[in-house]
């Protein structure tokens, strides 16, 4: 079982992803560079936050069009476990595997802060550790944190139970407090807050760790023993 | 060969906290005439094209990259270049 963390030209949290896979969770875990086209000796893959190119155009905008892009939508159609964090978020509305779009937070400012969550729905392959309506504390660092969707789309991401994640304070403006959300099939998750800023105690939160457990526990239930 | 001039804004339901504040600096700056301001992206490009086809390759650009129209909208001119 192998953990795939796409390196984009700007991606500034795959070295902190790959650390809470390897050294918190003990998994084995690789980096792959944006100019592969391979993903198929992974159980999941993780898009780390960051400015992947430079944020020219919209956050994500170039980066959805990566040669490795090819291999993260086959590797989802599949049923594969894939998460945007951040950046990877924006990544994964960009390229259409999640609904919406991020936009500017509300006050404009750049907010790096801890925010509390809710987890929304603890029924996916992502929060399965976690309990349904627990509070959680992790970190926020965006400038372009702002979900917005159209009616249309929230009212069937609620309708789907597809809002895994939502502030309780909302620091930015996203609609419905929306912070994670997944596609349809619920194996893409996307969210704004870092989960790998939030595994150990020396961090200042642990909440995060739920996360990596719910995706190593969904792929050790789905590995059939030989 | 075609230009095509392409202006990419933000929809009016999508509110612009940059367009905001810019227009606040303006306030301050004594321009109490200024009631609304939008702020966008521009864009030349030229094209190695026949005049039936760039409408349709700028609109597929537009639709691909420049904007994204969740909360973008665009519109074109486009012509004939020296």
């Amino acid at each position: 079982m192998k953990f795939a963390v796409i390196q984009f030209p700007g991606s500034n949290c795959d070295q902190d992803l790959v650390a809470a896979l390897r050294d918190v969770c003990q998994q084995d875990v690789q980096l792959i560079s944006y100019q592969s086209t391979d993903l198929s000796a992974f159980a999941a893959v993780l898009l780390p936050g960051g400015f992947s190119y430079g944020d020219y155009l919209r956050g994500g905008a170039i980066a959805r069009f990566a040669p490795i892009m090819g291999a993260v939508q086959q590797f989802a159609a599949a049923g594969g476990l894939v998460i945007g964090i951040c950046n990877g978020f924006q990544i994964l509305t960009e390229a259409g595997l999640l609904p919406g779009v991020l936009q500017r937070n509300k006050g404009a400012d750049f907010i790096c802060q801890s925010a509390a969550l809710t987890v929304a729905n603890a029924k996916t392959s992502f929060t399965s550790a976690y309990a349904d309506q627990q509070s959680i504390q992790l970190p926020i660092a965006h400038g372009e944190g702002n979900y917005y969707c159209d009616d249309a789309t929230l009212a069937q991401l609620k309708a789907e139970q597809r809002i895994v994640f939502t502030y309780q304070d909302n620091p930015n403006g996203s609609r419905a407090n929306i912070a994670g959300i997944t596609n349809q099939a619920g194996n893409v998750l996307g969210m704004m807050p870092h989960p790998e800023r939030a595994v150990e105690a020396l961090l200042g939160s642990e909440d995060g760790r739920g996360l990596f457990q719910s995706m190593i526990q969904t792929l050790t239930d789905k590995v059939v023993p030989v | 060969m075609y230009r095509a001039k392409v202006y990419v804004t933000y929809k009016d339901s999508i509110l612009d906290p940059q367009a905001e504040a810019i227009k606040t600096a303006l306030h301050q700056l004594e321009f109490p005439e200024l009631t609304q301001l939008t702020c966008g992206k521009y864009f030349e490009l030229e094209l190695a094209t026949t005049e039936a086809k760039a409408a349709t390759t700028v609109e597929q650009m537009c639709q691909k990259l420049l904007a994204n129209v969740n909360m973008e909208s665009y519109r074109y001119e486009i012509v004939a270049a020296e």
